[in-house]
């Protein structure tokens, strides 16, 4: 596995993790995984399994806590929620990630111009 | 920050793994549960709702392992797995893991044990502070290269030398202490005033001695050890100032040494005693030619090196040769470091058994490779499995060295057994060969030494089966059953043989060597007969301290009456000079008829031995010519002597001795030669031949003159022959002396059996040494060759089967294993051999009457090792004779 790719696939399935939860509030894993799915217009082909490893590297940073709790259809789950170092760890990530996007967009946009 | 947070996570996560798991798989369960549902409610049915589910989730079991690795620390999961695994597979080979791990041990433990000694004794500094800068210090004369140091010279060279920052003397002495309680004798030390400050050394209570105590006609005044204090003061610190009664002197007491500075050199070791060198009562003391046993030490200023002291004292002698030629003409300083003379002796035998069980270290993992890459054939099979189930070749490799790791590791641990037990066995039954024994123990870094030691030999020998393993081809591994491409492994097996019996073969011709030696030096003659002799020292009533030579020739002579008819002793004589290999005394004459030499050391020299009558036959020396001395030779008869051989030819050569006349160089006075007797052994029984002074004189204690007799009125040494047991002599022998005076002393007993004994104890001690050592490399061998050959079979079972239903007899096939064994052996044989010719001319000065090489000892190691080694085939042989071919053969 080139580490340099995979960094850059965490961090963007993390991101969208902690975007998720700071905009439905505490959520269980399918719920997660569905919001992503439904967000990105299904243009991610994402394995829903990937979403607990991911889950528990940002529960072992200290950026989300979970406990148990209780479905919409009354079933046992664990429910995932932002914390505070969380929440600014998103805003700095995102920042980061708006400014990479722009750069880019701005970038391929001149190389694509000088081409033509 | 963050990542601590995520190792200590993961570090908890290590012990929490259960609860973990079941929260994922809980989870995991909730995640399908929902999604089904939610398809449900979609329109699906409910299997096709949970196939969908199941889609979009992917793999569970690979979702189970990734959350797995991201959860705990996965390289500690790992290893903990190879460690019960490896543990596994250790429990279920118990004969394997036993011998490998032995084996290891043995080899581990001998090299502590060894490297412990070695360390304490040779390697670590002595316990002086900046002990480099000490040396001994001798002066060299003709005959002897380190003799004794006239105190005046010794004045001389302390005040001109410009190398040492200071310099002292010393020399034993034995006193008799009175007036606290039983009378008793005192290891006691005349020692220069500077002795304790040379060493670094501070008096526990009190000081030292002061310039002016050294001078002629100071007061007296001692130092005492640590121990007589507690012994004889209660360790009460208003012992300084008290009064200590030495030979019937009252010297006061100035100072406490502590015990346990282990310093011996020369003949010093620690006393009980220390009273200033010019206290002592001997006419000879300011005397420039005497040779009275004083040595010295010294330490050089920082910065001096050997050579610039040598040079320096060479210029100081020079000078003094000048000044006084009679007494100084050839004389020098010989400058010794201090550790070199307390160890030398010692180290070219500890360095041969260093280098013995070096050899054994290197038979143990030899052995132990050969037991790896055995079973690694066996289990080429399993590894296959693995490579086929998807095991990368570094995890193969891994799972391998984990398991030499652990037989490290427990070997390195059972091996601190022997290497304790040898450390404190070798300490036990030599504290007198070795130097420095007492400093010897087990310590932190000779541990690291030996865990180092075992994990290397075992991750190096765990390595190369691990990456011939690995090799293998799984397809080809799996189809051949674990039998196939074994050439290689065969030959590397047959090369671990050879190296073996290589290697056991030099260990058993060293041991060979030093047995030989051993016995031709107790088939030594050393002259006399040394068994049922006893030898003691005896001191005399303190009243004797005043006592005109009259008196104490009578003394003497009534000593020896009642000691002649003590029960169980048949004979006796005092011992005034020397005495065989156990004290040493020289005698300066010229020959009659020949003008006296200028200067003593143009004298002849003797060693002499001034006895009573009956010393020949406390002895048993046999007279050859003439007679030996009788009663009637006494102080007012004519001055008489009896030579030995080496006199007679040295100085007579071709001539009748008797009748011949010699000059004595203290007197001048005119002896005539009475008796001829054979030559004694009196530098050991080793070294005697190779010593210069060699000429032997006796001489009758009565007609010594005068001032030789007051240095005699203290006391003297005893030899007695005697029969019955030892302490039934002892006992009558205190019971004797106590009857003629309490204050009278005897102490010292030693036979000369003891004395003949200690002179052989270093030889003994290498002998002990290397033939164990020779005996666990033969053993260990034979468990090499045993395991190697029993491997062999196992893997050419099938050949046998079908060479026997091709008709091949059972007497074949063991032939055909014996043949194997056989080569390798002899191969192994021809290698030692040669290794040995070479190897064992290291030892050449252990070595007594006997060549390294010597072909006999060759020869018989040779015999021996092969038959151990075709012994150790026989079982292997066995099984492969009793192999039944239609089972060999349906097996494939």
């Amino acid at each position: 596995m080139g580490g340099n790719k995979a960094d850059v696939l965490q961090g963007t399935l993390d991101l969208m993790v902690l975007k998720t939860l700071e905009s439905l509030g505490p959520l269980h894993g399918y719920g997660i995984a569905r919001r992503i799915e439904q967000v990105s217009g299904e243009t991610i082909q994402l394995n829903q399994g990937t979403i607990y490893p991911a889950l528990l590297r940002l529960e072992q940073k200290g950026w989300i806590k979970s406990e148990w709790g209780m479905s919409e259809t009354n079933r046992r789950a664990r429910f995932y929620s932002l914390s505070r170092t969380g929440r600014k760890q998103m805003e700095r990530a995102t920042e980061n990630w708006e400014r990479v996007a722009s750069t880019m967009a701005r970038f391929l946009a001149q190389a694509s111009s000088e081409t033509n | 920050m963050e990542w601590i947070r995520v190792l200590l996570n993961s570090f908890v996560s290590l012990f929490r793994g259960k609860e973990l798991d079941a929260r994922l798989d809980e989870e995991l369960g909730a995640h399908v549960d929902l999604a089904v549902a939610e398809n449900v409610r979609h329109g699906m049915t409910e299997g096709d709702a949970r196939t969908a589910a199941l889609r979009a989730f992917g793999g569970v079991t690979q979702t189970r392992e990734r959350y797995r690795v991201q959860r705990g620390l996965p390289w500690i999961t790992t290893a903990a797995q190879d460690v019960r695994f490896g543990m596994r597979m250790m429990a279920k080979n118990p004969g394997f893991t036993a011998i490998a791990v032995l084996t290891l041990a043995l080899g581990i433990g001998g090299n502590t044990a060894i490297f412990s000694i070695v360390n304490g004794v040779l390697l670590n500094p002595l316990p002086f502070p900046h002990a480099e800068q000490l040396v001994e210090l001798n002066e060299s004369k003709p005959d002897f290269p380190r003799g004794s140091i006239p105190y005046p010279n010794f004045l001389d060279w302390q005040r001109e030398n410009h190398s040492f920052s200071s310099i002292a003397i010393t020399r034993g002495y034995v006193f008799s202490l009175t007036g606290r309680g039983d009378a008793e004798q005192v290891q006691s030390e005349f020692i220069s005033t500077d002795f304790f400050s040379v060493l670094g050394l501070h008096p526990l209570i009190g000081r030292t001695f002061t310039a002016a105590e050294e001078q002629s006609g100071a007061a007296p005044v001692a130092l005492i050890s640590e121990g007589l204090w507690k012994r004889k003061f209660d360790g009460a610190n208003n012992v300084l100032g008290q009064a200590i009664t030495l030979d019937g002197h009252n010297y006061t007491i100035v100072g406490v040494i502590p015990s346990g500075f282990h310093l011996s050199f020369a003949n010093f070791t620690e006393r009980d005693v220390y009273v200033p060198i010019r206290q002592w009562i001997n006419p000879y003391l300011m005397r420039r030619s005497a040779g009275l046993a004083i040595h010295g030490i010294a330490r050089l200023k920082p910065g001096v090196t050997l050579q610039q002291a040598s040079a320096d004292m060479d210029e100081v002698t020079r000078n003094l040769a000048v000044a006084y030629p009679d007494a100084n003409q050839g004389t020098g300083a010989s400058i010794i470091p201090l550790k070199e003379e307390m160890v030398g002796d010692v180290r070219p035998f500890l360095l041969v058994l260093m280098g013995a069980v070096g050899f054994v270290l290197l038979i143990a993992c030899v052995n132990v490779a050969s037991l790896l890459l055995a079973r690694s054939a066996a289990r080429g099979r399993e590894f296959a499995v693995c490579a086929a189930l998807g095991a990368s070749r570094a995890r193969v490799i891994r799972q391998l060295l984990t398991e030499s790791l652990l037989l490290g590791i427990l070997a390195g641990d059972i091996s601190l057994v022997p290497a304790v037990w040898g450390t404190h066995a070798a300490l036990r039954w030599l504290p007198a060969v070795l130097p420095r024994a007492e400093e010897v123990g087990l310590d932190f870094r000779v541990l690291a030494f030996t865990m180092t030691i075992s994990l290397l030999t075992s991750t190096l020998f765990g390595l190369a089966p691990a990456l011939r393993t690995s090799q293998a081809n799984p397809q080809m591994a799996l189809k051949e059953g674990g039998r196939g491409s074994n050439g290689p492994r065969q030959r590397t097996l047959g090369t671990f043989v050879v190296v073996e019996m290589a290697i056991a073969l030099v260990l058993l011709t060293g041991a060979g060597l030093m047995i030989r030696s051993l016995v031709e030096l107790w088939n030594v003659d050393p002259g006399f007969n040394p068994h049922n002799v006893l030898t003691f020292g005896m001191s005399l009533p303190t009243s004797m301290a005043d006592a005109s030579p009259d008196k104490i020739r009578a003394t003497f002579r009534a000593l020896d009456e009642s000691l002649a008819s003590t029960p169980g002793i048949k004979a006796v004589s005092p011992v005034w000079g020397a005495l065989p290999m156990a004290g040493d005394d020289q005698r300066l004459f010229w020959l009659d008829g020949q003008p006296k030499p200028a200067s003593d050391h143009d004298m002849d020299w003797a060693i002499d031995y001034i006895e009573q009558p009956d010393y020949l036959r406390v002895m048993q020396i046999p007279l050859k010519r003439g007679r030996f001395f009788s009663r009637q030779d006494y102080e007012h008869s004519p001055l008489v002597a009896v030579v030995d051989d080496v006199f007679a030819n040295k100085y007579f050569s071709g001539q009748d001795v008797i009748g011949k006349r010699i000059r004595m160089s203290d007197s001048g006075s005119v002896v005539e030669i009475v008796g001829l007797v054979p030559h004694v052994n009196q530098w050991g029984l080793d070294t005697d031949d190779t010593q210069s002074l060699r000429a032997e004189l006796y001489l009758p204690c009565m007609q010594m003159p005068e001032n030789f007799l007051n240095v005699m009125r203290t006391g003297s040494g005893m030899v007695v022959r005697y029969e019955g047991s030892l302490e039934a002599v002892s006992a009558a022998l205190l019971r004797t002396s106590r009857q003629i005076s309490l204050e009278q002393v005897i102490a010292g007993y030693q036979t000369m059996d003891s004395v003949l004994s200690d002179s052989l104890a270093s030889r003994r001690f290498a002998m002990i040494l290397l033939g164990t050592f020779a005996a666990l490399a033969v053993m260990l061998a034979s468990i090499g060759i045993y395991g190697v050959m029993a491997y062999l079979v196992a893997q050419r079972t099938q050949e046998m089967g079908i060479r026997m239903a091709l008709g091949a007899k059972r007497s074949d096939v063991l032939l055909l294993i014996f043949r194997h064994c056989a080569r390798l052996t002899l191969l192994g044989v021809a290698i030692g051999v040669m290794s040995a010719i070479g190897l064992t001319r290291l030892m050449t000065s252990l070595l007594f009457h006997v060549s390294p090489g010597d072909p006999g000892i060759l020869a018989g190691v040779a015999v021996l090792l092969t038959l151990v080694a075709m012994a150790a085939c026989i079982l292997p042989a066995r099984r492969a004779a009793s192999i039944e071919p239609m089972q060999a053969l349906r097996t494939e």
